[in-house]
């Protein structure tokens, strides 16, 4: 492939994933805004506002009914302007839609972050580290479970093991965070030894290594719960993965040669295989870090599901579309990486 | 890995489920749910299961609150008490009414006498007495005393009052004065005071020890009497009472906080999980077929729009943007279910169809029914959806139980079905109600175990099809 075509299908793939993005947003934006409804929301709010702090406004407060309503009036039409809330909804949705593009996320409209905070940008970068925290830290475990287990497994297939796996495989289709009532239920209900939720012990500690054991405390259920979920059936894919590869052709003939297992493994089913692998395991990392609502509402954890989900509840509109933007943007540059590697290094991916 | 090339038939498949252990199972497990489903539908149609599970008319008053099911007696090795009624107009041994009228007036006193027996280890949850009387609210109104006998003839005032409403009720265990009275005659009587967390109806039916004192009560069975005299003043004026002892104890499946049977919200769960699985799950491998089937058989600008949206749909966000849809428009189940199928018909699924469609193209037999002239929607229908679909019906199966619990996710936040009682609701109260902090473990275990059973179920059913379809799994 010469460079020019690679530099030409590099631009193409760049420029589609790009208006992909675009579009994803886009729609975003009009669900989240209910179609301008959520407008009216802010609009009432704003009058209700305004007709309080004119009528507690000494200046005004000994005016007749009908003169505060006037500036009432006026006020409110002026902040109406201000925040170009007079324009149709359609010409505010392209507005709306090239602040998001330009990762401009503005002011929530209710929130605001634990340090008091009302930009958007705060208030997921504030909640953002202890999602990667927990789920970055579930996905690796489970990869490498799944990748050791799941080797060893192809290479012992029909053992014990193997049936207990293959015969557990289904329990995988209940979610992670239907494991985690059952664990709470056990380890913090019934047995009293770890905590119902939540990130750290309430005071949290001062000392910053019984903080970190504190978190870690706290990390334990929702981490257990994840790798429990994932465990029989992530091991049972990647063993059958394994073996499908290992009857290739090329995996008889390196056999039928007489190279060492462990060489073949490593040289003739690993490598090949391992770019599924990551693709997975890079997709499903970036769609970790927008958090899962659930298992982050059943365990209390203060991560960016949560703060969707807080958002949702209180209709927060900047809120919504500058996490999905967030997510949107991670997802697509991962996706447009890992087609140019892909593009550079595997010979049997053909760029046209 | 397709298998394309293989023959199926409906009896040869179903003849080779039935050689994997698993498959028995879980063909078994189905077909119960399924036959739950089509009773609880049947028995309680709909409209009465909405109005039971709202509890319309207060219907549910005399049933105990957070009761756990009778089978947990079996685990305690206890008697656990069960709830039990008595009524004064209920013509039965032990009870016995007795009127007097006072000669020369229109004054008429009312004797009542309920015995009743009580065997059980554990103390009731809660005692309340229903009057249902005859007077004229607006003339004098029946006097009323109330005293209990326990069975060692021991004979406690409860209250003196006046009736105010015919259908008065006299929440006996949480009435303050009531409690005051009792604590009093302790004191009088006996010389105990009994410690703070003595309740009324340890009092009423505990051992009266001076262990009262540091709050150490037993239970007392044996035979009580409730004694009513109540006088009447007006002609026609009458007094009669049902005693509600509530057990802690109650059906096969345990209350909840408004005193509802749980196994109301148990059965109805059912067919709304099977149908709300099997349909999300039927609709969208069907649509992901087609529009797969179509982007593989067109190709070119066609196929390359359906790859893009299939683009845009992997960077929306799924269970956030399903959670929104279901937040801000207040959506009742079925249109959630739509919402979620409109939200899932250009997902992942398409890929692999896409590429077996492609595959299939170059076959001779298609290249056959091109040559004779037959129309594109005549080959997708006749020659490649027939040859696409059998493979797919393991994930259809398989992708059942993700949709079961999706919508039970969506009532643990929820914003499950406004009306209709599911699994993931009896969650979603048992939770808002610290179910977990004050043990009612029951509460919380009796939907997950049908919805583990379901999920399991529908699993295995779609990890067997899978080996009978691609074989290539099965030596594996």
């Amino acid at each position: 492939m010469s460079f020019k075509g690679f530099v030409r299908y590099t631009a193409r793939r760049g420029i589609v994933l790009f208006l992909v993005v675009v579009v994803a947003i886009y729609i975003t934006i009009i669900v989240a805004n209910m179609g301008g409804k959520i407008d009216e929301f802010v609009k009432g709010d704003l009058y209700l506002q305004i007709a309080q702090q004119v009528k507690r406004d000494p200046q005004y407060k000994n005016l007749p009914g009908s003169e505060q309503e006037k500036i009432i009036k006026a006020k409110y039409e002026q902040e109406i302007k201000r925040l170009g809330l007079d324009k149709p909804f359609f010409q505010r949705s392209l507005i709306y839609l090239k602040d998001a593009i330009t990762l401009n996320l503005g002011r929530a409209l209710y929130m605001t972050s634990d340090s008091g905070s009302k930009l958007v940008r705060n208030i997921i970068l504030e909640r953002l580290p202890a999602t990667v925290l927990l789920f970055t830290t579930a996905m690796v475990i489970n990869f490498f479970i799944h990748l050791f287990l799941g080797l060893y497994l192809s290479r012992n297939y029909g053992s014990l093991f193997d049936k207990i796996v293959i015969a557990l495989a289904p329990t995988s289709t209940i979610p992670g965070w239907f494991y985690g009532i059952f664990l709470i239920l056990i380890f913090a209900s019934w047995l009293h030894v770890l905590p119902y939720g939540g990130l750290v012990d309430v005071p949290p500690p001062t000392d910053p290594v019984a903080y970190a054991l504190s978190v870690l405390k706290h990390m334990i259920l929702p981490l257990a719960s994840w790798i429990i979920s994932g465990f029989f059936l992530g091991i049972y894919g990647t063993r059958t993965f394994f073996l499908i590869f290992s009857t290739e052709d090329y995996v008889e003939a390196a056999r039928a040669k007489g190279l060492p297992g462990r060489l073949i493994e490593r040289r003739y089913i690993l490598r090949p295989s391992l770019p599924p692998i990551i693709t997975n395991f890079a997709l499903g990392l970036i769609g970790s870090w927008s958090g899962a609502i659930i298992t982050e509402t059943v365990f209390n954890w203060p991560g960016l599901g949560l703060v969707t989900w807080t958002a949702i509840q209180n209709f927060d509109t900047p809120v919504i579309v500058g996490v999905t933007v967030i997510y949107a943007y991670l997802l697509a540059v991962t996706v447009f990486l890992l087609d140019i590697v892909y593009g550079l290094v595997d010979p049997r991916i053909k760029l046209q | 890995m397709s298998e394309v090339g293989m023959e199926y038939s409906l009896k040869g498949i179903l003849r080779e489920l039935l050689s994997y252990k698993s498959g028995i199972a879980s063909i078994v497990i189905l077909a119960l749910l399924i036959g739950l489903s089509v009773y609880t539908v049947v028995t309680i149609p709909p409209q009465k299961a909405i109005a039971m599970w709202r509890g319309e008319n207060n219907m549910w008053i005399e049933n105990p609150r957070n009761a756990a099911p009778e089978w947990m007696a079996f685990f305690v090795h206890k008697n656990l008490p069960k709830t039990f009624k008595v009524a004064s107009w209920e013509k039965s041994f032990g009870i016995v009414k007795a009127e007097a009228p006072l000669p020369g007036t229109s004054i008429k006193k009312i004797h009542i006498e309920m015995s009743f027996n009580y065997p059980y280890d554990d103390f009731p949850s809660e005692v309340n007495i229903f009057f249902r009387a005859k007077f004229n609210a607006s003339k004098n109104t029946p006097l009323v005393k109330i005293y209990w006998i326990k069975p060692d003839g021991t004979r406690i005032p409860v209250t003196e009052m006046t009736m105010r409403d015919p259908n008065q009720i006299l929440y006996v265990s949480v009435d303050q004065q009531i409690y005051n009275n009792l604590v009093m005659w302790l004191q009088k009587e006996k010389g105990i005071t009994p410690y703070k967390t003595v309740t009324t109806q340890q009092i009423l039916f505990g051992k009266i020890t001076p262990a009262m004192a540091q709050g150490k009560v037993d239970v007392e069975k044996g035979a009580y009497k409730l004694v009513v005299d109540a006088t009447t003043y007006n002609k026609g004026d009458d007094v009669d009472l049902k005693l509600v002892v509530y057990g802690t104890v109650y059906g096969i499946a345990g209350t909840d906080h408004l005193r509802r049977p749980l196994i109301i919200a148990l059965l109805w769960g059912t067919p709304v999980a099977i149908a709300f699985g099997l349909t999300a799950s039927l609709a969208i491998s069907i649509i992901q077929l087609f529009i797969a089937t179509i982007s593989g058989w067109y190709a070119g600008i066609i196929d390359s729009i359906i790859q893009r949206i299939t683009e845009i749909y992997m960077i929306i966000p799924f269970l956030p943007f399903l959670i929104m849809m279901a937040a801000f428009y207040k959506l009742d189940i079925w249109t959630i279910l739509a919402v979620v199928i409109v939200l899932s018909i250009f997902g992942a699924g398409i890929k692999s169809t896409r590429a077996l469609v492609m595959q299939i193209k170059e076959y001779p037999y298609v290249e056959a029914a091109k040559a004779y002239g037959a129309s594109d929607a005549r080959i997708i229908t006749f020659y490649i959806i027939p040859k696409i679909l059998p493979p797919l019906v393991p994930g259809l199966i398989g992708s059942v139980p993700g949709f079961v619990f999706l919508e039970a996710a969506l009532s643990l936040l929820g914003l499950g079905d406004p009306y209709l009682p599911t699994w993931g609701k009896i969650i979603n109260d048992a939770y808002n109600n610290g179910a977990l902090y004050k043990g009612y473990y029951y509460w919380i275990l009796e939907p997950s175990f049908m919805l583990i059973v379901t999920a399991l179920a529908f699993a295995m059913l779609g990890f067997a099809l899978d080996k009978i379809v691609n074989p290539r799994l099965r030596e594996m």
